[in-house]
């Protein structure tokens, strides 16, 4: 579904990716971990193209991002994307927020759209906020019409960028909750988390990285409970 | 001191044809010099630096130099280039406009670039293009922000129409000056040209005060 093949990313003279290779299978939950300053953020990024390739590819279903032909806009369509930070369009109010992208890009009509993202905040259980404005709205709140707002989309893949670092501890659960729910209806899933409960309990396969390499990658228990590399064990000592 | 509200009234009628071609210059100025300034602010923000450099030099021209300058410039030379003749009205207009133009392309810029750029990269992550994103996410936060500073720029310009008294466009500074030369009175003309420049600026910024509130949210 997702295949990053010798993925290299510079900023100026600065290298933040040196040679990833990653592969994600279809209904897969793979969750990177790795100290600040890793990579882990931008190798996300790259799979949406939010930061251009320096080197290497990015295939989605078999479509190359690196090829300058490749019609990115209609990728990102099956590429949904979480941010820390919300990035709620806050001239809208939520339910609008939802039905911009489907109207806009897909042409849904607006009745369709409005039907389907009352749904989408039913399942994320802010039916009543539809038409609140983002700023009346908690840290939580916010990252659940964020999520729904992606879902509308109907993407393949879902990309969360440390969905749950910009916010209070006690909103962190319902957030993550969410994202629980979707991953055991089978979405495709990649979440960049300093979150290692949510690691453990619903992802498929943990990705750790460090110095802008992947160091080491296995099962949840294995990663956890057996780490290998040295650098593994080191920022796990840290951080469980 | 004697003051004449006789004489003001007397001349009334020609106060009335100064603020209408007052109120005229200073709307159709406003109305080329915003959309010549979208469109020199879109320039500056090009990202190839060859295209963009001409943009930038027209905004240090017509913000480095004094609009008198400007306008005397245009009524007497560029102008009469053009049309072969001057004309006190279209050089009126043409100089607000141009001047007025390179501040608004900068207050433009400083809009867009006031949003934050997640707003734009959430846009593109949802599949939007560049212009839809701009169209239905960036733009109208920004113009949101940028009405304050917009209606600066507009009462800035309204005062500055009258310096088209000195190119001899009939405009209201136009007539306070006549007044002032048929009667040798000082205060009479120019405290009724201040009073009604006063009220053109106030019902500006009521007004744009109203926008403001209509497109709050939250």
């Amino acid at each position: 579904m997702i295949k990053v093949r010798n993925l290299k990313k510079s900023f100026g003279h600065h290298e933040v990716l040196k040679n990833i290779n990653v592969s994600v299978q279809p209904q897969e939950v793979v969750v990177v971990i790795g100290p600040s300053g890793s990579g882990k953020s931008t190798f996300l990024r790259c799979i949406n193209l939010l930061e251009t390739i320096s080197d290497g590819h990015v295939y989605i279903e078999g479509i190359d991002l690196a090829d300058k032909k490749t019609d990115i806009n209609k990728v990102r369509t099956e590429v949904g994307m979480v941010f820390q930070q919300f990035n709620l369009f806050p001239h809208k109010t939520v339910i609008e927020n939802i039905m911009l992208s489907p109207m806009k890009v897909r042409k849904v009509a607006a009745e369709q759209a409005r039907e389907k993202g009352l749904a989408l905040l039913r399942k994320v259980g802010l039916e009543d906020k539809a038409d609140a404005y983002p700023d009346s709205l908690s840290g939580g709140q916010k990252q659940r019409v964020a999520i729904a707002r992606a879902l509308a989309m109907e993407p393949k893949i879902m990309l969360f960028d440390e969905p749950t670092s910009a916010l209070d501890p006690e909103m962190v659960g319902e957030v993550l909750e969410v994202m629980k729910q979707l991953a055991k209806e089978g979405m495709t899933m990649v979440v960049v988390t300093h979150e290692m409960g949510f690691a453990r309990e619903v992802g498929d396969r943990v990705i750790f990285m460090d110095g802008g390499f992947i160091v080491e990658e296995n099962v949840p228990s294995e990663l956890f409970e057996n780490p290998k590399e040295e650098r593994t064990i080191s920022f796990l000592s840290k951080v469980l | 001191m004697d003051f004449r509200f006789d004489l003001i009234s007397e001349y009334s009628s020609f106060f009335l044809k100064g603020t209408m071609l007052t109120i005229g210059l200073s709307i159709a100025s406003i109305l080329f010099g915003t959309i010549l300034g979208l469109l020199i602010g879109l320039g500056k923000m090009m990202k190839n630096n060859f295209l963009a450099q001409p943009f930038a030099w027209y905004i240090v021209f017509f913000r480095g130099t004094p609009f008198l300058v400007q306008i005397l410039l245009i009524h007497f030379a560029v102008v009469p280039l053009f049309l072969g003749k001057t004309n006190a009205i279209v050089a009126a207009i043409l100089a607000l406009s141009f001047c007025s133009a390179a501040y608004i392309a900068e207050i433009f810029r400083a809009g867009i670039q006031s949003i934050d750029r997640g707003q734009m990269e959430a846009a593109r992550s949802l599949g939007m293009n560049h212009l839809q994103a701009m169209r239905y996410v960036i733009l109208p936060q920004a113009f949101k922000r940028m009405i304050p500073p917009l209606g600066n720029e507009f009462i800035v310009l309204i005062k500055d129409s009258s310096l088209a008294a000195l190119i001899a466009a009939p405009e209201l500074m136009y007539w306070g000056r006549a007044m002032q030369g048929q009667y040798f009175r000082v205060w009479e003309p120019y405290l009724t040209a201040a009073v009604i420049y006063l009220l053109l600026t106030l019902s500006l910024s009521f007004l744009l005060t109203k926008l403001e509130r209509r497109l709050a949210t939250g």
